[in-house]
Formats: C-alpha cells, sequence, structure tokens
C-alpha cells in the first residue's frame, strides 16, 4: 500500500471559537514548531485537504458549514477536534445556540483537549490524525476493489 | 538519419527527467524557502511525496471535463518542451506554451467557482503582463542570430547574453510572474486564508491537481532551459556556465518570493510592460541600430 503518511495536508475550521485554539494551530506552522518538516501544509481549500481541524463549538449557524466542508474532502479524510469547545462545547455548552462538539453533525476522530490546545498537543494529535490517514487508505483502496468487482 | 536519432533521443530524456529536476527544483525551493525563515523545512523529495498522495486520493471533480483540460493542460506544456529540447523554432514554442495556458483557464473557469474563476481572469492578466517580454525574447534571438531555431542559436560561436543582456533582465523579472511567484503569484496563492484561496487551482483536487504539479514541474524545466540558451555556445565549457546561472536565477526567484508581499495587477502589469519596454525594447533598438540591416 502506497505510504501516504509523508504528506497530510491539513485544513483549519473555525468554529464558534475564542480564537484561542485557532492561534494555537496556527503557532504549529511557525518557526518554532515547524508543522511542515512533516510534509503538513495549511490548505484553505476542502478539495486539497487531508485532515480537518476543527476548533470551536457548533451552532445553528456553522452545523451546515462544517457539514458542508467534510463532504468536500475527499477519501481518505480525518477530522480532528482541537480544544476543549470542538471536543464537547466546552464552556459555552449550554448556551442557547451552542449544539455542542464537532461530533454533533460530522465523525470526529482525534480528540485533542485543552484550553487554550497547546501546539505541542496539537501536533501529537496530527501525527495520531497521519497513522488513521493510512488506514484509511487501505479501507478507501479495498472499497474502490469492492466497487469494481461489483 | 543521425540527427534525427539524437533528437528523439533529447525528446525522451526531456519527457523522462523535466519531472525529475522540476520536482528536485522545487524540493530545494521548498526547502531554501525553510531555511530562509529560520524553519527545518520539509525534506527535498517532499514535492514528489505529494504528488504521489494526490494520485492515490478519491477524485471529486465538479464538471468531467476538468480532468481532460487539466491533461490537455499537461499534453501541450510536454509538445512545448519537446519542440524546445529537439531545437526547433523558439517562436513556435512560445505559442504553443500559450496555448497551454489557456487550458488552465477552461479547466479553472468550467467549474464556475468565483474562487477559480477570479483565478483564472487573474491568469490571462498575467499572461497579458509577460507575453510581450517572452516574444521580445525570440525577437532578440532573432535579431542576434538571425534564425529562431534553438538548434542554430546554441552553435554561435559566443554567448547570447553579450548582446541581450537587457532582454536577460526583462526575461528573469517575468518569470517571476511566469513562476507565480510572490510579488505576482496573483492568480494561485500559494499560502492558505487569503482573498482568492488557491485561485486557479481552487477546484482542483486530488488526481487533478497532481497534474497541475507535474506540469508546473515541466514548465519550470522549460523556463530554466530558456534562461541557458542565453549562455550555452559553441564551446562545451559554457554549459556548466549555463547550469551555475540558471541555479543562481532560481535562487534569485526563491530570495525574491519570500522578502516580498503580493501586488496588486494594475502595479504587475505596469511594472512588468516598463521593465521589458525599457530594458528588453531598448536593448534590440540598439542591437539593431548598430547591427543594421
Amino acid at each position: 500500500m502506497y505510504n501516504m503518511k509523508r504528506s497530510p495536508w491539513v485544513m483549519h475550521y473555525d468554529g464558534s471559537s475564542c480564537n484561542g485554539c485557532d492561534i494555537e494551530v496556527l503557532a504549529c506552522l511557525t518557526p518554532v514548531y515547524d508543522a511542515e518538516r512533516f510534509g503538513i501544509i495549511n490548505t484553505g481549500d476542502p478539495m486539497q485537504a487531508d485532515i480537518l481541524l476543527i476548533t470551536g463549538g457548533i451552532n445553528s449557524q456553522n452545523a451546515p458549514v462544517v457539514k458542508q466542508i467534510y463532504e468536500q474532502m475527499p477519501r481518505p479524510k480525518v477530522v480532528c477536534a482541537i480544544g476543549v469547545c470542538a471536543c464537547t462545547g466546552g464552556i459555552f455548552k449550554d448556551c442557547y445556540n451552542i449544539k455542542g462538539g464537532a461530533d454533533t453533525v460530522i465523525p470526529v476522530d482525534i480528540y485533542v483537549p485543552g484550553c487554550a490546545a497547546r501546539p505541542q498537543s496539537i501536533i501529537d494529535g496530527i501525527v495520531k490524525a497521519i497513522d488513521l490517514f493510512q488506514k484509511r487508505l487501505e479501507e478507501h483502496a479495498a472499497m474502490v476493489a469492492e466497487k469494481k468487482e461489483a | 538519419m543521425n540527427t534525427v536519432i539524437t533528437k528523439i533521443l533529447w525528446a525522451l530524456a526531456y519527457l523522462i527527467f523535466a519531472p525529475l529536476i522540476g520536482g528536485l527544483l522545487e524540493g530545494m525551493d521548498r526547502k531554501i524557502s525553510a531555511r530562509m525563515q529560520r524553519r527545518v523545512g520539509p525534506p527535498l523529495l517532499q514535492p514528489f511525496y505529494d504528488v504521489g498522495k494526490l494520485l492515490h486520493k478519491q477524485t471529486i471533480s465538479v464538471t468531467k471535463s476538468q480532468s481532460f483540460l487539466m491533461l490537455s493542460y499537461l499534453f501541450f506544456m510536454m509538445i512545448t518542451g519537446v519542440m524546445f529540447f529537439i531545437g526547433t523554432d523558439i517562436l513556435m514554442c512560445m505559442f504553443v506554451l500559450s496555448t497551454a495556458a489557456m487550458f488552465l483557464y477552461f479547466a479553472a473557469t468550467v467549474t464556475s467557482s468565483p474562487y477559480s474563476t477570479i483565478g483564472a481572469s487573474r491568469e490571462l492578466i498575467q499572461i497579458m503582463a509577460y507575453e510581450p517580454a517572452v516574444l521580445l525574447t525570440c525577437v532578440g534571438f532573432y535579431v542576434v542570430r538571425k534564425t529562431f531555431e534553438v538548434g542554430s542559436i546554441i552553435k554561435a560561436d559566443d554567448s547570447a547574453i553579450r548582446y541581450l543582456p537587457g532582454v536577460f533582465v526583462a526575461f528573469v523579472f517575468v518569470l517571476t510572474i511566469k513562476m507565480r511567484k510572490s510579488p505576482f503569484d496573483i492568480s494561485t496563492s500559494h499560502h492558505p486564508n487569503q482573498e482568492v484561496i488557491k485561485g486557479v487551482t481552487a477546484e482542483l483536487g486530488a488526481k487533478n491537481l497532481a497534474y497541475f504539479q507535474i506540469t508546473e514541474w515541466y514548465e519550470n524545466v522549460i523556463l530554466m532551459g530558456i534562461i541557458g540558451l542565453f549562455i550555452i555556445n559553441r564551446n562545451p565549457i559554457s554549459i556548466p556556465i549555463a547550469i551555475v546561472v540558471v541555479l543562481a536565477v532560481y535562487f534569485l526567484e526563491i530570495l525574491i518570493d519570500n522578502c516580498s508581499a503580493r501586488m496588486k495587477y494594475t502595479k504587475m502589469l505596469f511594472l512588468a510592460w516598463t521593465v521589458t519596454l525599457i530594458a528588453s525594447g531598448c536593448n534590440i533598438w540598439l542591437l539593431m541600430m548598430i547591427l543594421g540591416d
């Protein structure tokens, strides 16, 4: 099976986050942490993304947006919820407009807790996502083969 | 007969090695850029890993014609390169290159996505900005060598750059536009979270983006070949010198890319045309006065 671990492109979506986690996600790409050494590129285009990073909780306005971004991403894909708000809704959980974490609208694979999540733990989450990304490729290849047979 | 075989070998060598050289140049580009920003940077072979991954992903395309148009873009780029490296008419090469660029424009507009449509119209403006300088480069070679044939241009006794320094400067200037590097990356931004997302490549996913990358490698090798054409002459020593000049020009492009912000398209047009007119135009005009026909 082709080794896809060397080129994971991430896409970053800000739900109703306070921007704390967003800044930490971007910090991963700065010279101090330099996520690009693993081949990670922050792309703004869902059609070219492999890993979706969501920060902040889901409210009724951004739920369809998150769903659409997820559907626009080609398989294999992995979703990472960054920060406690994206995991469960966090401090905003009981607000009237908040539905909860990212898993209320799309399937989430990796949860990175923290308020705000530290760059180290975000990179750790992405590295875990990369392993899963490779597994998803195998599933995707099996799916394509199955379709061809049928 | 012998020349035919050499030409076929050159064509094959271009088709096989150009993507490898282009990919390595891009890998170097990313590594050097990272070092300029005090980062470690991705491995040298990262562009190949990226393309390999893109080829294995599920292809989602908005319209079916998109893949066909991207393949045509790649095909015409290959034709241009083959024509250039077997030593045919350089003017013709440049026209085929423009044809290739048109296919990219169509591939971006068929999707009707606002981002890629804006990127495509900006791509047209970029073509408008660099085309005069590219054509004047061909004219410059003709004025000096009395031929458009690449095969004959490299057989002269001395390097063309001796007569065409201004044309060289103008060509290096528009190279930044042609390679879509900052400050002229207005049609496709290489960085996310900008106003056109990814410009012309916004709707290209998986396989189609891989075609785009490979075409860029082919194109860069052609452009570097033209830079080399300024240096190469009958003397074999000129070949290593040409390689050094090509690498120096590529480094200059990386440096410009890393220390400049994006310009508005009006400024790009004005700058590109001014530099072309002054450097390239005056150079050719003076040459015509001196050489006289």
